[in-house]
């Protein structure tokens, strides 16, 4: 019997989840797959950094200074005469590492900020709102600057201003995306059959607001990485002789003339993986939320 | 309009109090005792030190010393310079004008770029102009300021030899030579937010030409150029100017790296030399004035939005 229905009943595809869709419309993508690939490329250089770098990244010889691109130097050599390769090979962890480690500290402060003014509102909302939009008062990078000098120029401290100047951005998208969530039904329902406030929070209100969060981050990442390359610049980030390569073109700022090449590619590097965290962002966002623009 | 501006007014007033309160913490951040520092040779002394100590209210509570600060900030007195040995105000009043010349060229060039671009963009939709648009605007968001900076230097001073790679003229002094030293640094600042209003045409053209009112133009035959020009953007200007108004943070911002890059004498300029000197009442003065600018700029831009918008006009 149960043989016959089956026979006789149409046979549809199952419903694809949300994710799987997102994941379809992200993978369509082009732009968003070149930004992956990007991304993919220089965090493998980063971690096979020792395996890929010619000559060590602090390694000098004064036999070759300011040697332009050849075969024995792919991107020439420095002032000091390290090997430009290396050195953009092995900058390539300072930049996505405080990428990553200050989007995540910003994330660790302005959403369960977010979360909770959009979940308890009133003065809670408030107050933290107010000091949102006062601490986004402080042009980023001024304030990104300023927190840094006092702390101490090192990547940690570098990572830690620009993860404190970042969270008032998550904090809006976390409070935004909150009170959207608070008015569906399953929270209603959630309510309905006795789930105290913290687990409401947690568990139906925190995971319906990751994508936006998700979203957020990626982008985020692409602004924290110019932002620690700017203060890397400007002598606040990663000390000489540990490549970075905001500092990288600060030097070669200075033999513009004699050696063009040590301006190029240090740069390229930034804008190169800037420009794919970008295109992810803005490639997930697109698969996230379709129905935008 | 009056109830708006009052309703506006009232809301910086938090704003600023805040921005007080973290601008005052960064003191508290400072390594080091500020008294020592200030002492000098007789930093060893600490009869001297105690001195200081006392005549700053360094040895009171906090908050007392939020509050001493807070009036002297409000009778115009920012601190004096450890390094240079003048009035934090003075020094800011005197760089200012360097940055507003570089922050309204850099505006200009933004405009100029960002807002044709985001009409083409939006006006042919899914096409190779479309796609040039966008790939423009990823390029400006995605490029580091003082690389683009060093780039320009490179090509257009170095190799080109057309305009001097650094250095600053006030116009008051000779226009021409000032136009020639800023318009590289006002180029490279005003591309990020080239970038961005060419995102924000977009998006504000795309909604606006899907509006009844753009159809009943086509449809009274109109051509296609007074469509757009005539009605879609008129419309569509109204979130941009706002959204535009929003980015002097990032102009600020940017100017800290275009004045160091191209030597340029303003605000950027002077943070970035108070910073390798640890001239902390310095780094603090520009950090709530540029907060004050960016507070009181948004709330000139909310005004202008409220004067264009006419149902918020009529409110």
């Amino acid at each position: 019997m149960t043989g016959g229905i089956g026979l006789l009943a149409p046979t549809l595809p199952a419903p694809k989840s949300e994710t799987r869709l997102a994941l379809e419309r992200f993978l369509r993508h082009r732009s968003a797959t070149v930004g992956l690939a990007l991304i993919v490329l220089f965090v493998g250089v980063a971690i096979l950094a020792p395996a890929l770098s010619p000559y060590g990244p602090i390694a000098t010889d004064w036999g070759a200074i300011r040697l332009p691109p050849s075969f024995a130097h792919w991107m020439g050599t420095d002032e000091i005469g390290r090997d430009e390769l290396g050195r953009v090979i092995f900058g390539a962890r300072a930049s996505l590492l405080a990428g990553v480690v200050s989007v995540l500290l910003a994330a660790a402060i302005g959403v369960p900020a977010g979360l909770a003014a959009g979940f308890a509102r009133g003065w809670t909302d408030v107050l933290l709102s107010r000091l949102v939009d006062a601490m986004l008062a402080i042009p980023f990078l001024v304030l990104a600057i300023a927190l840094a000098a006092v702390l101490g120029p090192n990547l940690k401290n570098a990572m830690i201003a620009i993860g404190i100047t970042t969270a008032p951005v998550f904090m809006r998208v976390a409070r935004g995306s909150t009170l959207d969530v608070m008015t569906r039904d399953y929270i209603e329902a959630a309510r309905a059959v006795g789930n105290p406030a913290w687990r409401i929070a947690v568990r139906y209100v925190l995971p319906n607001i990751f994508p936006p969060v998700l979203v957020q981050a990626t982008l985020s990442i692409a602004t924290a990485i110019i932002a620690e390359a700017s203060l890397s610049f400007l002598g606040l980030g990663e000390q000489p002789p540990t490549p970075a390569w905001g500092a990288m073109l600060n030097a070669a700022q200075q033999f513009l003339t004699q050696a063009p090449w040590l301006a190029m590619f240090p740069g390229a590097a930034i804008f190169l993986t800037v420009l794919g965290f970008n295109l992810l962002g803005d490639g997930l966002r697109d698969a996230l939320d379709p129905h935008r623009g | 309009m009056r109830r708006y501006l009052a309703s506006r007014l009232v809301q910086i007033v938090p704003t600023l109090f805040l921005v007080s309160v973290i601008v005052f913490g960064l003191q508290e951040l400072m390594p080091g005792d500020p008294a020592v520092l200030i002492a000098g040779d007789s930093a060893g002394d600490p009869q001297v030190v105690a001195q200081i100590r006392h005549e700053l209210l360094l040895d009171a509570p906090v908050p007392l010393q939020y509050l001493h600060w807070l009036g002297q900030v409000l009778h115009g007195n920012l601190g004096f310079s450890w390094r240079l040995q003048e009035p934090v105000a003075a020094l800011v009043l005197q760089k200012l004008p360097v940055t507003a010349q570089l922050a309204a060229m850099a505006f200009f060039f933004s405009v100029l770029i960002g807002v044709p671009a985001g009409i083409l963009s939006a006006v042919k939709r899914n096409t190779a102009w479309d796609w040039l648009a966008n790939a423009v605007g990823l390029f400006g968001l995605s490029i580091p300021t003082f690389w683009l900076g060093i780039v320009l230097i490179l090509v257009v001073s170095v190799w080109l030899g057309w305009l001097p790679p650094s250095g600053y003229v006030s116009p008051t002094q000779d226009l021409w030579r000032s136009l020639a030293t800023t318009i590289m640094p006002a180029f490279v600042l005003g591309n990020a937010i080239a970038a961005i209003l060419m995102r924000h045409t977009r998006s504000a053209m795309l909604i606006a030409l899907r509006q009844d009112y753009v159809r009943t133009a086509r449809a009274k035959g109109l051509s296609e150029t007074v469509v757009v020009l005539r009605h879609a953007l008129r419309n569509a200007l109204i979130p941009v100017v706002t959204l535009g108004g929003l980015q002097l943070g990032t102009l600020l911002s940017g100017a800290v790296l275009t004045e160091q890059v191209f030597s340029v004498p303003g605000f950027g300029k002077l943070v970035v030399d108070a910073v390798y000197n640890r001239d902390y009442p310095v780094i603090q003065g520009v950090v709530l004035t540029t907060a004050l600018l960016y507070v009181l700029l948004n709330l000139l831009t909310d005004l202008l939005y409220a004067l264009i918008n006419p149902r918020l006009r009529t409110a």
